[in-house]
């Protein structure tokens, strides 16, 4: 479950930024997930429940936003439906992912004392 | 404390980070590209199923007397049988036991790459391990990344595993030997592919048979010149 590693570098990069901060504790930690980025959402969830303790995410609430993936012609930037062939039935240009490979961490609410 | 009322609460303080889980991997996979580059290696990311036939593939390549010096790092989870194979066919191979771990990442490769002299090799094979999920995650600094999919796992492989397929620059459709005794079309797979790969690439071939094994051999031989011209055309 690649979704651990995914975890870890999560925490330690807020753990990082509550150092920078001075921070006591992280209240609220929100990422993104996108739908085609290979990443589950529930096994990060588990993931994270797992590996916060002793952390200062030990009591953090943990948001996740899926974001859907959605495909889209090169050239004239028509959306294809999922599922479709990726390449555009107007121009026959191949198509691009315009979202939803995304696995970021977006924004952080802090304590600080 | 609250800066609002003076009450003696703690202060909510919002931190804007907008980045990627995958910085670090990325910052260290640029590092294993860049080190490819410098020696004029093309490096190649090699996925699939296990039992797939990844290491039978380079067996294969071993075979076919390209010219191409190839060496290779094999992932697994226990034993170095792979390495082992592929040492005996005349790939200088190690291998990379991960232990639980489902796939390799930058970091792993890096360390491989200080017991791998680049000087004087024309192609290095990351074989990944077997899996159709995990490795697409990672950027291990690969030119390429080559997904090994078997007649045997059916036609809609593609379709349930889209992320690996996606990031794939050539699928190499192995053990073609066996489809008379398959219900199983090539048309299907790769109508598959193209609902998965947005400029799908495909070779068809037998490991076994040596059917198909050429056009593996000239996509290498290509990509590997491709290389050297890309490097010459961003000196210039």
């Amino acid at each position: 479950m690649h979704e651990m590693s995914i975890v870890q570098a999560l925490l330690d990069r807020v753990e990082a930024e509550a150092e920078a901060h001075a921070a006591s504790a992280v209240v609220v930690v929100r990422v993104a997930i996108g739908t085609q980025s290979g990443v589950e959402p529930d096994l990060v969830r588990s993931a994270f429940d797992l590996a916060r303790a002793g952390t200062r995410c030990a009591e953090a609430e943990l948001v996740i936003r899926s974001v859907e993936a959605v495909w889209a012609c090169v050239a004239c930037a028509r959306p294809l439906a999922a599922g479709e062939r990726l390449r555009c039935p107007r121009c026959g240009a191949p198509a691009r992912l315009a979202s939803g490979d995304e696995i970021l961490l977006e924004r952080l609410e802090l304590e600080v004392a | 404390m609250c800066e609002d009322c003076g009450c003696g609460d703690p202060a909510l303080v919002p931190v804007e980070v907008q980045e990627s889980l995958l910085a670090g991997n990325d910052r260290v996979a640029r590092h294993n590209r860049e080190h490819f580059l410098e020696h004029g290696v093309l490096a190649l990311n090699l996925m699939g199923s296990p039992g797939s036939g990844k290491t039978a593939l380079l067996e294969a390549t071993a075979r076919a007397h390209t010219g191409l010096r190839i060496a290779a790092v094999s992932g697994d989870l226990a034993t170095d049988r792979d390495a082992r194979r592929l040492e005996a066919a005349g790939i200088p191979a190690r291998s990379i036991t991960t232990g639980s771990a489902c796939h390799l990442d930058a970091e792993m490769v890096h360390h491989a790459l200080h017991h791998q002299a680049l000087a004087g090799l024309d192609v290095f094979v990351v074989e990944n391990v077997g899996n159709l999920v995990c490795p697409a995650v990672y950027d291990l600094g690969q030119n390429a990344n080559v997904v090994v999919l078997s007649v045997t796992e059916g036609e809609d492989k593609p379709l349930k595993y889209p992320v690996m397929f996606r990031k794939a620059d050539l699928v190499v459709l192995t053990k073609i030997d066996l489809l008379p005794h398959l219900d199983v079309s090539r048309a299907a797979i790769e109508d598959a592919l193209a609902r998965t790969m947005p400029e799908p690439a495909v070779i068809a071939l037998s490991a076994k048979t040596g059917e198909g094994v050429e056009r593996w051999v000239a996509w290498l031989a290509a990509r590997h010149a491709g290389l050297a011209a890309g490097t010459a055309a961003a000196g210039s």
